[in-house]
Parts: C-alpha cells; structure tokens; sequence
C-alpha cells in the first residue's frame, strides 16, 4: 500500500476523530484527494474507524459523486435532465465528446477528465447546465463548450475557468459563480426585506411551547412537497423521550425542475439559519444539521461564511443572545450525488455515514431520527417561513393565500416558457394565471411538483397551486405544443430507474419495467395490451413501494396515461403476423452464427 | 395501556400483545400474510414488499407494522394478491432464474410463492442481467443469478454471526450482495455453520455437496404450499 494514499486517509479519517458516523465526510475527502476510493484505501478506513470493509463499500458504491474506479482531475458532469435536453443539452453533449474526444462514462487517455451525464443540478432555469468538479456552468452551447475545454486543458484546475459572474450572492469572491438567481417575482413572506434577529429575539422571548403554538396557527406547512405540518413535527420532536434532539435541514433538493432552495441557500441563508435555530429552541435542540446536496457545494464557504458571521454576533453558540442555557450550532453535512436521501429517513442515514436508504417507519424520526435520537427534518422554505412567522406573527401569515393554504409558495419555472425562474406567489393561484405570468400561455402539458407530481393538460388549467388541490414542492415545468409527453415520461422514468436505491423491489425492478414498456411503445413495437400493463404495473409500484420515491415514481406515466391518453393510443397497434414484436430473430441468432462461422440456412437474412 | 390488541383481517378477529408486528400476531392467530424477506428472528428488512395490506385502507408492509386496536386489515383480496403477483414477476425477470436446473427447486421460497398465487410465468419481458457466480468458497457457493436482495443473509451474519461477511452495495438496479473482502467469499470468515448459510430463501446461497440430498418430488414445498404451516394452526 502506498504511504501516501494511507498516511492522507489517516489524517482524514482522524480529523473526523475516527468516527464511522462521519463516513460521509471522509470518502468525500479521499475522493477528492485522490479521484477514487479504491479497494486500498476502503480497507484502510475500515482500519482506521474500525468497521467491515464492505461496510466503506456499500457507501462508496450507492454515491454517484463517489467510485472505486479512478476518476479524471477535472470530472465533467452534464445535467441530463428533460429540460435541459429541451435547451439543446443533446448537441452540447457531442460538442464535448468531439472536444475531448472521449465518450460519456469514459477519461481522457492521460487520466486527467473524465465526462459523466448527471441528473437535474438545480440549473433548470438556465440550462443547459453542467457541473465541473463543485464549479457549475450554465447556458452551456457549442462555441462554450470549445472555449471550456481549452480553457480546462490550460491548467486542469474547475476553480480558475473563465466565466462571467451571476447576479447577488453569486457574484461574490466567496461564489464566483457564474449561477443567475432568477428571481421573477417577490412575495411578502420569503423575499421581502429580512430583519435579521427579529425573529429570533421574538421567538427567545417566549416558551418553546409559545413558539410550536405560533407556528401552528400560523398552519405552516412542509414545503418541500409532503406538507406535514410543521408544528405538529415540532411539537412531536420536542415530547420525545430523550435529552438530545437535532433538528435537520434538507436542502438536498433534488427533484428534477426544482432550483428555489438554491436561491433560498444563496439570498436567504440568514433567515434560514434563523428558521434552524428557532426551530432548535421549540423542540429543545443543541444542535442543527444543513444537509447540502453536493451539486451545491459550490455555496458551501458563503454557508460557512453567514454562519460564523452569527457565531460572531452571539445568535448561534453559548446562551444565544443572552437567553441563559440557549445553546445551539449548526454544521453543513454534505451529500454525495443522490436523489433519494431528499427524503427524511435517508437523508438520516447519509448523515450517519450509511447508504441512502430510507427507514423502516415507525419509528418516524420525531421519535427516532438522526443517531437515534428525536429529529425534525424541514424542508428549506419551511425553516424560512418559520423565521418570519416569528418576526411578524401568525395572523400575519394568514394574511394571503388560500383558505386551506394559506401565505405564499415558491415555485421553480422552467422548460418552454419565456421567463424561467423563481416565482413566490400566494397559494391558490390557478394554473393559466401561472401561465401567463411565465409566458407560456401556450402550453401543452404543466408538471407540477416535478416528475414525482403530475402531468397536467389544459383541461386542467383552471385548477389551483396549494394543498387541497395540486399540491407541490415548487417545481413547475412547462411543455410547449411540440413536445411528445411519452417520450418525456419516459425521460423522467429514467430518472427513477437511475436514482431508486434499490431497497425494495417494486421501486427497483417496476421502474425498470415502466421504463423499458414505454420504449417499446416510443420504438414502435408497442401494443395496445401495453398500456393495460403500464397502468396495472404503475399501480403496483405506488401501492407497494417502501418509501416516497417508489410511492410517486410511476406518476410522469399514470398522468400522462390519463392526460395524454391520445398520445399513447397512436403509438401502438395491434400485430398482424402473429409475432412478438420485440423479438428480432437475427439478434437472437447472431451468436450462434458467430460460433458456427456461417448464417442460419432457415432464417436467411 | 392493555396488554391485548385486538383488530381484524380481513373480517376475523385477531388478538396479539402490544409491540407485535401485523405479521406476528397474523402469524400467532394462523393467518397467514404471504411474504418473502421476512424470517422469524431477524429484524424485519421490509424490502420485497409481498406482505403488503391495507390497514384502515393505507398500504403498509405487515412484517414492520405495529398493530393497532381496532385497525382493519386487509390480507387476502383480489387487489393485494394481483399486486403480490407483479411483485413476484418482478423479481423472476429482473434475476436469471431457472427452476427446471436449480437445486433449491422445491424448498425455494420464491417459487412456491409463485406456485401459491398462481403464477405459471411472468408475464413481464425477462431482464438477463449479468450477474456473478463465487465458487471459491470451500463449502458455499453463491450464485448472484437468483438473489432476490431479501437482506436475510446481510443480516443473519451481522446480527445473529457478528461477522458482516455480506453488505449491499451499489444501487437501483445495480444493488447487489458483496462480501467483506477484495473479492471472494474465500477470502473472508465465512462458514458453513453460520446462521448466514442456512437463511437464503432462493437458490443464491448454498451449500456444496448436500443439494440433492432430498430428491425432488419430496421437498419441503413439493407436497404442500408455502404458508400451510401457519394456516394449519387455525
């Protein structure tokens, strides 16, 4: 073994004192060191935090932004999300693979890039978009990508590319992104000015109890897309049996057409962490986890940045603001590249240093959560909200809204519409007002809530945005009149294929089998039995999968099913020769004829 | 709080102690909920889904739910069974498996499931993955063709072994069992008379030498359906 490779995992592994619930934090670490974990270096973490070597695997092996396999110095991953192949993503993918001429999974003879495809980055509004290592380019066409590339092989370093800066926080030396925030429209509740400590000096001046009261009132809701409501979650963690509680903050957005959390970290991370600490107070935390998707590691040190600056003005740390026995602090746990730990009780096992699978359920993590211990896990928008109900107060929140929903939601609008971005409108906005503002009035089909939500047709643009109607966690994305929603089903089955952790099986084989049903039918081998078996396939998988992924995934087809019925019937035909349509006879021959060294004298071709 | 439970499956009455699983008491009053990855003294994996009901008309998985006073369950009803079936083709196309050659036929979890509800073939197009044989071991053997990824020997060995000889990796589709070891299950601590090697359902894991000790015909399966040893209680 190499003295390096174990005297640099040494370090590592010893600057998260040894601790295997840190796995997360030290493969990342030697993945970035080195541009692999390989078999060496798993065997001597396993040493160093004394647990199996199969165990390092199994964590390597789920994370797509983790291998064993070596990597390229520079790894370029393009997002290959349905809204980014509708901003021409395809013709920018073979403008790399003829600029480094590799294709897509391969490295460079030298070993220095390597080119990977990605699933949605949160780049949506601005896509085609690409991640290079934690450096994130957007508006990506063919002249960029040959300037890109010439500019990576000067100094094969993603932190010196040449790029124009975003607008906001982004512009900072601390970012030195080239991200736009997008920000189309500006609510009250999220957007308008924030007074920093208000919140948080209201909410130390009342009991905990007080506070989980103010938020009920106020009926928040989760807004990542579950809407539980949050002081029912609170209210849960803080009479758990236990003296230590967490409360977690999932910013691991991932939903393919969802970037408003990204906005949310780069804009709002004050009256997030805010948000953390008062919910820390009411459920009687010490300690607060930001969980941060590793597309957005590239906000990590701006993160890191607003946090000192509240340790250094008492609002996180010792007796917060004087409030004697207060304590609270909040640390960044990184992801790895994984769609599922979105969800709560895999997002705790990632925080443990544990795949991403989900939980069994009971217990739910108010009981039982990160470490064993009682957790509350909100969405980002959520924990914002929470800061400014405490600053105005909840009859205040009520204000707008629906009578079910009520204050303000943001959404992420992206695909055919002129203006893309973020939107905070209030709850109970119809659809078509949506599509106006977003100018896309012309619109085919609208996913609201991502693939995991639905596909919706004009028929149902009069419908509302909020809980009682279509519900969603924010993602919007618009479909112009062109667009053959079979072929984006099956785009977003092919997200849930890649991104199922496998655990049970309707997720991990029925999303395969949707997947390669609606090919055939987009091949023109379909039948019209197929979409008996789409339907009765799709049911299954939401009624027997194991946790949200699997109980949503087959969504983009069930809608689409329903909604775009007509699209599907014209796709499949009854066979006439008695032939299975999917079987070729010269492939299922083309073996035999190899070792027989001469074509079939039957089948001749 | 009391120290009996009572609800219903499927309409009959059925009693267990607080704590216990759906499947538990189910299992204790002779009803019999089928299922795949769980086993009697492993913590319950949850993962194949089979033993899928309706409580109060949610879907839970019976083998991790606690029962509840008064809940209703539903067990043995035309919807739940069709989704049985598609669980169960499922897991036949998405692994290579071969009846007719394998030597666990007949005392094979999944095929007697199979068998029970009535399944003569999938009815979904076979996947043929590329999956590994390890025969290095002296006396096991594991064919990956027939995983079902039940969890039962990840498990057993460590929590019952203390061992963790077997760990998931990878994932979707691409989950597998891997060994604690560079490569071959010759290389770790693996015996023939840990719990681990008598826990597989399918033909994945297996003993050397002793496959056709029982001839086929007078297996465990061959003369009565799986689950006829809890519906007999009744």
């Amino acid at each position: 073994m190499s003295g390096n490779l174990t005297s640099a995992i040494k370090e590592i592994c010893k600057s998260c004192d040894n601790d295997r619930t840190r796995m997360m934090d030290i493969v990342r670490a030697v993945q970035q060191q080195f541009g692999q974990v390989s078999d060496e270096a798993m065997n001597y973490i396993a040493k160093c935090v004394n647990c199996h070597r199969v165990e390092v695997e199994s964590i390597v092996s789920f994370y797509a932004f983790l291998s064993k396999k070596p990597k390229g110095k520079v790894v370029i991953r393009l997002c290959n999300d349905v809204v980014d192949k509708m901003s021409g993503s395809e013709v920018v993918a073979a403008a790399f693979e003829k600029e480094l001429g590799i294709k897509f999974g391969q490295t460079t003879p030298d070993g220095k890039i390597t080119l990977e495809y990605t699933p949605c980055i949160g780049m949506c509004d601005q896509a085609p978009a690409a991640l290079i290592n934690d450096e994130i380019i957007t508006y990506l066409s063919t002249d960029k990508v040959k300037e890109l590339v010439a500019d990576i092989k000067k100094h094969y370093d993603p932190s010196k590319l040449n790029h124009r800066l975003g607008d906001g926080h982004n512009a900072d030396d601390i970012v030195h992104s080239c991200v736009h925030n997008n920000i189309r429209n500006k609510g009250r509740v999220i957007f308008a000015e924030f007074k920093p400590e208000a919140g948080l000096k209201n909410a130390l001046a009342m009991s905990p109890v007080e506070i989980i009261n103010e938020v009920k009132n106020a009926r928040l809701r989760g807004r990542g897309g579950a809407g539980f409501p949050t002081g029912m979650k609170w209210q849960f963690t803080r009479s758990a049996a236990g003296e230590k509680k967490y409360i977690i903050c999932n910013a691991d957005e991932g939903e393919p057409g969802t970037f408003k959390d990204r906005v949310l970290l780069t804009e709002c991370a004050d009256m997030l962490f805010e948000g953390m600490t008062i919910g820390g107070y009411a459920i009687g935390a010490d300690e607060g986890i930001l969980y941060l998707r590793g597309e957005y590691a590239y906000l990590r040190k701006l993160l890191e940045k607003v946090l000192a600056g509240r340790r250094s003005k008492n609002l996180l740390g010792k007796d917060i603001l004087g409030k004697k026995g207060f304590n609270f602090d909040i640390r960044i746990q990184m992801g790895a590249g994984a769609y599922i730990c979105g969800e709560e009780t895999s997002l705790i096992s990632s925080c443990e240093g544990l795949r991403g699978d989900p939980k069994n359920r009971p217990p739910f993590p108010a009981q039982k959560g990160y470490l064993g211990k009682p957790t509350s896990v909100n969405n980002v928008e959520t924990l914002c909200c929470a800061s400014r109900i405490l600053e105005m107060g909840a009859a205040w929140f009520l204000e707008v809204g629906s009578a079910g929903s009520p204050s303000t939601k943001l959404l992420s609008v992206s695909g055919d519409c002129k203006q893309p971005g973020v939107y905070e409108i209030p709850f109970g906005v119809k659809i078509s007002e949506l599509l106006k503002m977003v100018g896309a009035e012309d619109a085919q089909a609208v996913l609201i809530g991502g693939p995991s939500g639905r596909i919706v047709g004009p028929a149902d643009f009069k419908r509302t945005i909020c809980y009682d109607d279509l519900a969603t966690g924010g993602a919007v994305v618009v479909f112009g009149p062109e667009r053959d929603m079979v072929a984006v089903a099956a785009d977003y089955m092919e997200f849930f294929v890649e991104e199922s952790c496998g655990y049970c099986t309707p997720c991990r084989a029925g999303n395969v089998l949707l997947k390669k049903c609606l090919d055939k039918i987009l091949t023109g081998k379909g039948e019209p039995e197929d979409l008996d078996i789409l339907q009765k396939l799709g049911e299954s998988v939401k009624t027997t999968s194991r946790c949200g992924l699997g109980q949503t995934s087959p969504n983009p087809v069930l809608t689409t099913l329903m909604n775009f019925r007509k699209s599907y019937e014209t796709k499949v035909k009854k066979t006439t020769n008695g032939m299975q349509p999917m079987f070729d006879i010269r492939k299922a021959l083309a073996g035999a004829e190899t070792i027989a060294k001469r074509d079939s004298a039957i089948f001749v071709k | 709080m009391s120290d009996q439970i009572t609800f219903t499956i499927d309409g009959v009455e059925v009693k267990g102690k607080p704590g216990q699983t759906i499947l538990e008491a189910a299992d204790a009053a002779g009803v019999y909920i089928p299922r795949l990855c769980f086993m009697k003294d492993l913590i319950p994996h949850g993962s194949c889904r089979v033993c899928t009901v309706f409580i109060n008309g949610r879907p839970q998985a019976a083998c991790t739910q606690p029962i509840a006073e008064g809940a209703i369950v539903e067990n043995d009803t035309p919807e739940l069974k069709e989704h049985r079936r598609n669980i169960i083709d499922m897991l036949f196309v998405e692994g290579n498996h071969f009846c007719m050659f394998c030597e666990k036929s007949g005392n094979c979890e999944l095929q007697a499931m199979a068998y029970r509800l009535g399944i003569p073939a999938p009815k979904y197009p076979y996947l043929f993955p590329k999956r590994d044989v390890d025969a290095t071991h002296p006396d096991i053997l594991i064919d990956r063709n027939r995983c079902i990824l039940c969890g039962r020997c990840v498990e057993a060995s460590r929590d019952v072994d203390k061992k963790t000889v077997f760990e998931f990796v990878g994932r979707g589709a691409d989950k597998k069992v891997a060994v604690n070891a560079d490569a071959d299950l010759k290389d770790t601590d693996f015996k023939a008379t840990d719990k681990a090697a008598d826990v597989c359902p399918v033909g994945c894991i297996i003993k050397k030498r002793v496959g056709f000790a029982i001839p086929v015909g007078q297996r465990k399966y061959d003369t009565k359906p799986i689950g006829s040893e809890i519906e007999n209680k009744r």
